[in-house]
């Protein structure tokens, strides 16, 4: 990651000739790289007005892929891995255009850099599932851009025409049987011009893209060699951990260290800020046992007189209270009055109730940053770099140009390592500015995750639903409470009329056609951080929207699946959810009507995120609790680039989501303070509560690729729950489910 | 701080370090074998799993005081044990990884689970595993490969 870097620097700053011996060196040996530097062209012989324009969004190839000497393509991802694929994905899209050899490609995280920002987003990220819907296109043109290079110098080499040239596996194959290897075009492919435009492949001529490639990190993850963040090791580098207020924004009144400071290998304690207005107590170490058990020595006295201290309790009355009024309109059709002249045995009135949540990744929190006086560097597993480099800088008082910012490698996050006020990253560089020279590791020991804040907010849904003589929903009113997530935010601009659709979503936009239909959203202020969790909106929503529907299709004596077929809209938009839809109906015919006594199926069908998913669960009730046998998925998310990691996205997802669902998901406060401390009562599931089969099934389909991270998490609970309405005939609306 | 001699994958290993030391951390930061990892700190998750006499033990809760003479094998070793490979390599073949922190711990499980149950069931796998967090859950191609491993050991 370090070449990486030295060649995004190199780019602005260096000549290419300085450049590339910069590369060499920091490469440790590697002689010559497919390195191009558009700003210098003119140093090999080209004339600056011979080199067309650069289109928009173009980006240079030499960012992001390296052909080695040894036909090592070695290609930078401009966004995080940490589960999600990414790593994998985007290097077979790049090495499909390419028509590289697989097993010669290595991927990077590319570290820091404007060039790594999110086409779309326009900041360096991962979220809203769209790794592959975003830089599906711009990787393809890199790796065709580079294949056209290649194949350039190869027909320079042998004086033809390019177009009569050939590339398969890693070789250009000129007309007459001529053959060389990338690696050794490598260095003549550096001096052709970037080409403006590229022919991309048909989809027929894919041979990696849609086939199904296993990870490339896989292996690293089985033997313990790969290095998170959490592994980093630098020579000379400190420990870190934080005492932090017991109530957001409260600060330190006073503070004992004399026993923290006889532990042998502190180094210093000292107050910092920490988010939201608070300060807290440094502890930094030779180690991290030592830091931790000096911690568990320091005595500190809070003053948390001027901060809200939130209750859970108290917080679902106000807002039961809520959303018995209307709020902000969210979205409004038709006659917003019509719900008030429904008789009331055609009337369905639902409250649902849902609890804070952490992410709680399994990579506790850690970033590591080096204060060298007028630049510094900074190691982390972060999903947002542009917003976390910046953050460094600014507490360090640096530009962001002297900030060098690595990409580690994340286990999990789910959210929770994109953060919009960066409060891991200033923590640990408000330390680190103290001790100049010395590499940092702040580590959040796991216990200051669960009581950390930045939760999955609680929601109150309130529901009215009139129903017309033909079992359909011809009124419908409904009240969403939840703190906004952009509120405060740089992303605050999104929000509209106040409000935050992230609240809302799922709700708002929903296929179902309702003639009468009127959303409101209320956003209270609460002292408690709030942060997007995987599938954001859609894990409240979708529980809300999916529940209600099955139990109207009850109420109407129809067939979920064909209830929903019959209240979806037929629209483009809509085209996704009912195409999975035809194809659960279709995989689970065999089997649905014909499960053993004590079973249930329960269904779901929900777009998130581009994509549309429907979802079947059989389970049954053992000792309380569900007990998931099967579940069957089908999901139209476009072309599937990885047909692999789509079925394991989905397979994992819909387990990840049973986080809301079963008994120990949520995060509660009693005044002001988590009651929660670690896995041992915030729990999320385990293999036993895991379904124990999940099939995938994918719509074949040539359109442009959309998310799968997200949208495997909304369906199965609202699945789950239905089953088990069926298998008790009661209603669930208030998660988690502590008895069935 | 005391002195003490370990006994890790086979290797004498003579560290210095305070007696209430988890033997999590003295991997980790003492000997730089960072393959293990740490999650929760209390025994709740089983990132942090090694074998300690051939058993199955939570590092993280393990005071190195108490560890005496007992040799401790870890995810470093995986690779050079037959059962340990033919785990990594079902791992690897069903693509079980997401983020991957928690395999580590799911693997070392998994091998002492095999060493004493050959053939397991999906209760047996469940009762063995059934202690290992993966936040990801990729619970469902676990138990796959778990099934996998144990076909290729026969």
């Amino acid at each position: 990651m370090t070449n990486s870097n030295t060649k995004v620097e190199g780019l602005r700053t260096t000549s290419r000739r300085g450049f590339l011996r910069a590369t060499a060196t920091a490469a440790g040996g590697l002689l010559v790289a497919l390195y191009l530097d558009k700003h210098t062209t003119a140093q090999e012989g080209v004339k600056p007005s011979q080199i067309p324009p650069p289109p928009k969004k173009d980006y240079p190839p030499d960012a992001f892929v390296r052909v080695t000497p040894d036909n090592k393509v070695v290609i930078q991802v401009n966004r995080l891995e940490f589960g999600q694929g990414v790593h994998t994905a985007l290097p077979l899209v790049l090495a499909d255009e390419l028509d590289a050899d697989w097993s010669q490609v290595v991927s990077e995280l590319a570290p820091a850099g404007d060039v790594y920002k999110d086409p779309l987003f326009g900041i360096q990220m991962v979220g809203g599932s769209g790794s592959i819907a975003h830089s599906f296109t711009q990787y393809r043109e890199l790796g065709a851009k580079t294949r056209a290079m290649l194949v350039g110098a190869a027909a320079a080499r042998w004086n033809v025409s390019p177009d009569r040239c050939r590339t398969a596996a890693g070789v250009v194959h000129g007309p007459a049987g001529q053959s060389l290897k990338y690696g050794e075009l490598a260095a003549d492919a550096a001096r052709q011009p970037v080409p403006a435009t590229v022919r991309l492949k048909e989809p027929s001529e894919f041979k990696l893209i849609g086939k199904g490639a296993r990870r490339l990190d896989s292996r690293a993850k089985c033997d313990g060699s790969l290095k998170f963040g959490i592994d980093l090791d630098l020579p000379g580098m400190l420990v870190a951990v934080v005492a932090r207020p017991p109530v957001w924004g409260a600060k330190v009144k006073s503070f004992d260290d004399s026993a923290a400071r006889k532990v042998e290998g502190v180094r210093e304690v000292f107050e910092i800020p920490v988010t939201r207005g608070g300060t807290g107590v440094a502890i930094v170490a030779d180690r991290y046992w030592t830091a931790k058990r000096a911690r568990d020595l320091l005595r500190v006295e809070w003053d948390d007189s001027k901060v809200e201290r939130a209750d859970s309790t108290r917080l679902f009355e106000q807002y039961r209270q809520l959303a018995r009024t209307a709020g902000l309109s969210a979205a409004a059709r038709g006659d917003a009055k019509a719900i008030e002249r429904v008789a009331p045995a055609d009337l369905l009135v639902a409250e649902y109730e849902f609890p804070y949540l952490s992410h709680s990744p399994m990579e506790p929190l850690n970033t590591t940053v080096r204060f060298d006086g007028d630049a510094a560097e900074v190691w982390a597993g972060s999903q947002f770099q542009t917003f976390d480099h910046m953050a460094v800088a600014d507490v360090l008082g640096l530009k962001p140009d002297r900030v060098t910012f690595h990409t580690e490698m994340a286990g999990g996050g789910f959210g929770r390592r994109a953060v919009p006020d960066s409060h891991v990253q200033r923590e640990a560089a408000s330390i680190a500015k103290r001790f100049k020279g010395t590499p940092i590791k702040l580590v959040w020991p796991r216990e200051d995750d669960v009581r950390g804040g930045y939760y999955r907010p609680m929601h109150v849904h309130r529901v009215e639903i009139g129903l017309g003589s033909d079992g359909l929903p011809h009124a419908w009113r409904h009240v969403v409470v939840g703190q906004s997530l952009l509120e405060g935010t740089p992303f605050a601009m999104m929000m509209k009329d106040g409000v935050d659709s992230s609240t809302v979503e799922g709700v708002n936009d929903t296929h179902y056609a309702v003639p009468n239909f009127s959303v409101t959203v209320h956003h209270p202020k609460v002292n408690v951080p709030v942060l997007w969790w995987r599938s954001v909106g859609h894990t409240h929503s979708a529980f809300v929207m999916e529940t209600l529907i099955e139990e109207l299709a009850a109420r109407a004596k129809m067939e979920p699946l064909a209830y929903r077929r019959k209240l979806i809209r037929q629209e483009p938009e809509t085209k996704k959810l009912l195409a999975a839809i035809d194809l659960l109906d279709e995989k689970t015919a065999a089997w649905r009507d014909r499960v053993p006594q004590g079973h249930a199926v329960g269904f779901a069908a929900h777009e998130s995120f581009g994509t549309g998913v429907a979802c079947a669960a059989e389970v049954s009730i053992r000792n309380g609790r569900p007990w998931i046998h099967r579940v069957t998925v089908a999901v139209d998310c476009g072309l599937a680039v990885n047909p692999l990691t789509v079925e394991s996205q989905f397979q994992a997802g819909v387990s990840f989501g049973l986080s809301q669902l079963m008994a120990g998901g949520q995060i509660t406060l009693k005044d002001g303070r988590v009651e929660q401390r670690n896995f041992d009562r915030y729990v999320p599931p385990y293999m036993p509560d895991a379904p124990v089969a999940v099939d995938v099934h994918i719509v074949p389909s040539a359109e442009a690729p959309t998310g799968c991270g997200e949208p495997p998490v909304p369906v199965i609970s609202p699945a789950v729950v239905n089953a088990l309405s069926k298998l008790t005939g009661k209603r669930y609306r208030t998660l988690p489910l502590v008895t069935v | 701080m005391a002195k003490y001699q370990l006994n890790v994958n086979g290797q004498s290993r003579e560290v210095s370090a305070d007696p209430s030391t988890p033997l999590l951390w003295v991997l980790r930061e003492d000997l730089k074998m960072t393959g293990t990892k740490f999650g929760c700190g209390v025994s709740a998750c089983g990132a942090c799993t090694v074998h300690v006499a051939g058993v199955a033990t939570r590092s993280c809760v393990v005071p190195i005081a108490l560890l005496g003479e007992r040799p401790v094998v870890t995810i470093e070793a995986m690779a050079q044990d037959p059962v340990g490979r033919a785990v990594q390599d079902a791992w690897v073949e069903k693509d079980v990884v997401q983020c991957g922190y928690c395999q580590s711990g799911q693997i070392m499980t998994a091998v002492a689970l095999l060493r004493h149950t050959p053939r397991p069931t999906d209760a047996n796998i469940d009762e063995s595993l059934g202690g290992n967090l993966c936040r990801c859950a990729t619970y469902v191609r676990i138990r796959e490969a778990v099934h996998l491993a144990a076909q290729k050991l026969k």
